[in-house]
């Protein structure tokens, strides 16, 4: 398989330019859910771009944090366009968002329970056994403190992997927006998080909330400085990962996003020459 | 109330999508904190702006503000129900026509139905389209005791009291709606060909003929009805413009039970 740089989100904005664009290392990630057609433009789009350059899938709505077992019309139909575009990574978030037959397009908080940790390692089981794929699993940005943890995020995560075999997705970001709403150290947080089953790394941009202190993972502006330091450490401390730049609001032209890209393919290299 | 996650779960969607004092017990303290809105205002974002990408003519004609209000209040009473937001806004027309504010705006309902065909078209499967050949080399006796099969990608629909299809397209195409607009019934045809999607007029007799293909009639039964919906009605010009938009996918042998 081809080796993956730093990679971007694709935006149908953006197809013509991704499929057309060469650089070494370039990979591009979607939502699933935005490509679970039967057929059309869509599907061809992702199939062009697809056959110039790796694809990863980026699920948002398998709701592995939910206490039931994923969707199973959900999961054969993520099974189906992983058959058709045979992306390079299938990644979903340590979040909940469907629940009792309804969609909330949002990743939910939840307890971290040991309960929560045996459901929520039996819905990534289930779902690495559909997909007949290892899966990586995202921390998500926090808003909210919730006293009924009995879990640190990071050895939670830690266990699953443990558990399933499952990767883990670090979003240097959602640890940024997390540590400033919350109250914890960013870089030492960084610093524990366990190098070897890291599969991937996000970077966005985020915002401040207007109507209290908060941070807002918002993924309309380009990556923040705090978050490229946090990223030089991550790297030099865990070595190269493939690393996605999100963007989903607010969209600059293709170039802008490249630049950024750029950037952090740059990052990996030098530590990479390092090695 | 405390304890399993599915408790936690059913009481925090209760807190999010409900009257705000409606929380209790652990989640009640969630709902104190301030991160609580940012929950709220994301879920809302969520489903107005996937209802705006997916009903594009309907906020173009109304504005983003105005759409924003119904789209906010439909999520409310049917949010989604899975993670392809594609599909999101199934009864979106419905609710429109039923909502006070769009009263006045009699057509508005029928463009939300278009928006939602569009979709439909642009997102079906992939198939082949009939060739004009593979009726070359048949009789005529034996086309019309055959059954045209409209393509997947393919919509019809009859408007029988409003212009919607011209308020539509013209929509759509970033074209003002002619002060000229004649209000009276229109159909509209809906196709996808070699990845692209076309629209174009189709009379009541057109609309009615498809519904019978797609209801396994035979070519010469489908036509008789299409004539007797509209006496005046050419059905070879008919015939040539489904066959030129892609319309059929196969001509197969008509089922004995129609």
């Amino acid at each position: 398989m081809q080796l993956l740089g730093a990679g971007l989100g694709l935006k149908p904005e953006h197809y013509t330019d991704a499929g057309a664009c060469v650089a070494d290392g370039l990979w591009f990630e979607v939502h699933p859910e935005n490509y679970m057609v039967g057929g059309g433009p869509r599907l061809d789009w992702l199939e062009a771009v697809g056959a110039r350059h790796p694809l990863s899938l980026h699920g948002v709505s398998l709701s592995l944090a939910a206490d039931c077992a994923p969707d199973e019309m959900h999961l054969q139909r993520l099974k189906a366009l992983a058959e058709l575009v045979r992306p390079a990574l299938i990644s979903e978030h340590l979040a909940w968002s469907s629940w009792r037959g309804n969609y909330h397009p949002d990743l939910l908080p939840f307890p971290r329970t040991t309960a929560a940790l045996r459901r929520i390692a039996a819905n990534i089981e289930r779902t690495q056994e559909v997909l007949g794929q290892r899966i990586a699993i995202e921390n998500p940005s926090h808003y909210l403190r919730l006293e009924q943890h009995e879990w640190d995020e990071i050895d939670f995560l830690a266990e699953l992997s443990q558990r399933t075999g499952c990767g883990l997705l670090l979003d240097v970001n959602n640890v940024q927006v997390s540590a400033h709403n919350l109250g914890f150290d960013a870089a030492a947080y960084l610093r524990r998080f366990p190098a070897t089953p890291i599969l991937e790394i996000h970077l966005a941009g985020h915002s401040q909330d207007d109507a209290s202190s908060l941070l807002i993972d918002s993924h309309d502006a380009p990556v923040s400085a705090a978050v490229w330091a946090l990223y030089r450490h991550l790297i030099e401390r865990i070595g190269p990962r493939p690393t996605l730049i999100e963007r989903d609001d607010k969209l600059p032209a293709f170039e802008t996003l490249l630049a950024e890209r750029t950037r952090a393919q740059q990052l990996l290299d030098e530590v990479r020459a390092w090695q | 109330m405390s304890g399993s996650l599915g408790a936690f779960q059913d009481a925090f969607v209760a807190a999010l999508t409900g009257a705000p004092d409606s929380a209790a017990g652990e989640v009640a303290a969630l709902v104190a904190q301030p991160g609580f809105a940012v929950y709220r205002n994301t879920l809302a974002k969520g489903c107005v702006d996937a209802l705006r990408a997916n009903f594009t003519a309907v906020e173009r004609l109304v504005g983003e503000e105005w759409f924003a209000t119904a789209a906010t209040l439909y999520a409310r009473e049917v949010p989604p129900r899975s993670g392809p937001l594609l599909e999101y806004g199934e009864d979106f027309p419905a609710f429109l026509q039923g909502f006070e504010p769009a009263r006045e705006l009699t057509y508005l309902s029928g463009v939300a139905q278009l928006d939602r065909l569009w979709l439909e078209v642009f997102s079906a499967v992939e198939q082949p389209v009939l060739a004009l050949a593979a009726l070359a080399t048949k009789t005529p006796e034996q086309i019309a005791r055959k059954t045209l099969v409209p393509r997947a990608a393919l919509r019809w629909r009859w408007f029988a009291e409003l212009p919607v299809y011209s308020i539509w397209s013209c929509t759509r195409e970033g074209r003002e709606v002619p002060a000229t607009l004649v209000w009276q019934g229109e159909g509209a045809l809906l196709s996808r060909n070699a990845g692209r999607i076309g629209w174009q007029p189709l009379e009541r007799a057109g609309c009615a003929f498809l519904d019978d293909c797609a209801a396994g009639r035979s070519l010469e039964q489908a036509s008789e009805l299409a004539l007797a919906v509209q006496p005046e009605l050419d059905f070879n010009d008919l015939l040539g413009r489904l066959l030129s938009a892609g319309a059929f996918a196969a001509l197969v042998p008509t089922t004995p039970s129609t």
